[in-house]
């Protein structure tokens, strides 16, 4: 592959539940810290959630952030971060040529229960319903709130791809760089699910909600005591570039994006499918010209369901089973299930071990699930493995929807 | 109901429409678009705050007369004193 087809990362903006920048957020996870909490929510109470307590007023006037969404919020404060990481000056580039792209496990969701409560109030009246409801719920909204924030003309648009979003917001980048439509792409995911009762209220008559007098301990991917998924806002975008263009302008290269693939299930509309999340897999080793063993982090998509650990154990173990040099771990047990944001935050989480070295945990582990036992499966404590080059992300959604995305450690 | 009290509504309206916007110095008969960041977005915020808390409904072709404070206070007096006991 030649300079100007390799994509590199040069910025990272994030907000997790426990952590607003990347090594705040990597600090925690080497240490062990849960960002889990919870919250009251419409009819149902309190439940457990990942919170982020981020600056909004940082990039967004306050009048802004009454005309838009959390989401928008969300998007705005991580794309603005990621710039500023990646040392671009906004008066040194052709901003036609910045794409946005941004993935979205679900959106206008939260927008429209508020409206219904709103006018709730007035006796379902529609004269009470909000002007600001279409430009809130159109599905572009969070990556067009990001164009009008920062004034960029470039295209943007949102990736629908339930969970496996963040790394399809990614994927997007990546090819809208390829094609040469873009110089610069803002890529990555977001979520504002904690937003939506609704969300909260389908895990629960699923029997998918998690629950668990410690917030710190309710989310629990492989461990037998799981009793489902917390629910999570988030956001993280990258700033990813040509890596020639990168060189030239001696951007802070953090990783080189060189594989990725995304298929489908093709069978159920929620089931996982261990067979088809192996080729997915498969083919972004495939894609990155490197053999299974040479992946020295699976950063795991689990989410502590019973079927989807068991199911992605299974593929896990199928890849990559037999090499010793394969680590696995699981961010979710820390920040709960940030939905859009997931695949794009877990990334970002594992990212720091190019310079550590260090795998972080999968907490919350008391009791291994036996049909979850991975080789080197990362439980409870920060392992140190030396030297880490490559990490493959997973993100898998409802009907169906699979990704990976490998990255490579840059050497300079 | 006075004009100060009128004015002093629709400066309360505007300072949740329009909450980064410094109301200090507002001028009662300089248009409200020329000297504060609004645009139609806001002024229709506007109109609803009026429908949500005093049930007053300011029809489209009548939009321009909320355009200074001294305009809003010349069409919405009436519609205020409407609302008064008698």
């Amino acid at each position: 592959m030649i300079g100007a087809d390799r994509i590199v990362i040069t910025g990272v903006g994030l907000t997790s539940p426990n952590g607003n920048s990347l090594d705040e957020f990597r600090h925690n996870l080497l240490a062990g810290v849960s960002g889990v909490s919870s919250m009251e929510t419409r009819f149902m109470g309190k439940v457990l959630a990942g919170i982020c307590d981020f600056d909004e007023q940082r990039y967004q006037s306050r009048k802004d952030r009454r005309r838009g969404t959390r989401a928008g919020a969300i998007s705005i404060f991580c794309a603005n971060e990621a710039v500023r990481f990646a040392e671009i000056d906004p008066a040194g580039i052709d901003r036609t040529r910045v794409g946005t792209f941004i993935g979205i496990t679900e959106h206008g969701t939260v927008e429209t229960e508020n409206e219904i409560d709103a006018i709730r109030q007035y006796d379902y009246d529609t004269r009470f319903w909000s002007h600001h409801h279409n430009p809130r719920t159109v599905a572009n909204n969070p990556a067009g709130e990001v164009t009008v924030n920062m004034g960029l003309p470039g295209p943007h648009y949102t990736i629908g791809a339930a969970c496996a979003a963040g790394n399809a917001g990614l994927i997007q980048g990546v090819q809208m760089l390829r094609l040469g439509e873009v110089d610069i792409a803002i890529a990555g995911g977001v979520s504002e699910a904690i937003h939506s009762f609704g969300i909260f209220a389908s895990f629960a008559s699923q029997d998918a909600l998690a629950h668990n007098d410690d917030p710190a301990k309710a989310c629990r991917p492989f461990d037998t005591g799981r009793n489902g998924i917390v629910v999570s806002e988030g956001g993280c975008l990258f700033v990813l570039e040509r890596m020639d263009d990168a060189k030239k302008r001696g951007a802070p290269i953090i990783a080189e994006v060189v594989g990725y693939a995304m298929n489908s299930d093709a069978n159920d509309p929620v089931l996982p499918d261990p067979q088809r999340i192996a080729e997915c897999m498969t083919l972004a080793i495939e894609r990155a010209g490197i053999e299974p063993g040479d992946v020295n982090i699976v950063s795991t998509h689990a989410t502590a369901t019973e079927i989807g650990d068991t199911q992605e154990a299974a593929a896990v173990r199928q890849v990559f089973g037999d090499f010793p040099n394969v680590y696995v771990n699981n961010t979710k047990s820390f920040i709960g299930h940030a939905m859009g944001a997931a695949g794009a935050l877990e990334l970002a989480g594992n990212l720091g071990s190019f310079r550590d070295g260090v795998v972080h945990a999968t907490i919350n582990v008391d009791d291994l699930d036996p049909r979850c036992e991975i080789r080197n499966l990362v439980m409870n404590e920060s392992r140190e493995i030396g030297k880490s080059d490559y990490i493959l992300n997973s993100s898998f959604g409802m009907l169906g929807i699979n990704s990976a995305v490998i990255v490579k450690r840059f050497e300079r | 109901m006075g004009d100060l009290n009128v004015k002093n509504i629709i400066l309360e309206i505007i300072s949740i429409v329009a909450p980064d916007a410094d109301l200090s110095n507002v001028k009662s008969d300089v248009r409200l678009r020329d000297q504060l960041e609004m645009d139609s977005m806001d002024f229709l915020d506007i109109v609803m705050e009026l429908r949500k808390r005093y049930k007053i409904e300011v029809p489209k072709e009548d939009y321009p007369r909320l355009a200074s404070l001294d305009s809003c206070v010349e069409y919405l007096s009436p519609k205020f004193a409407a609302l008064s006991p008698v």
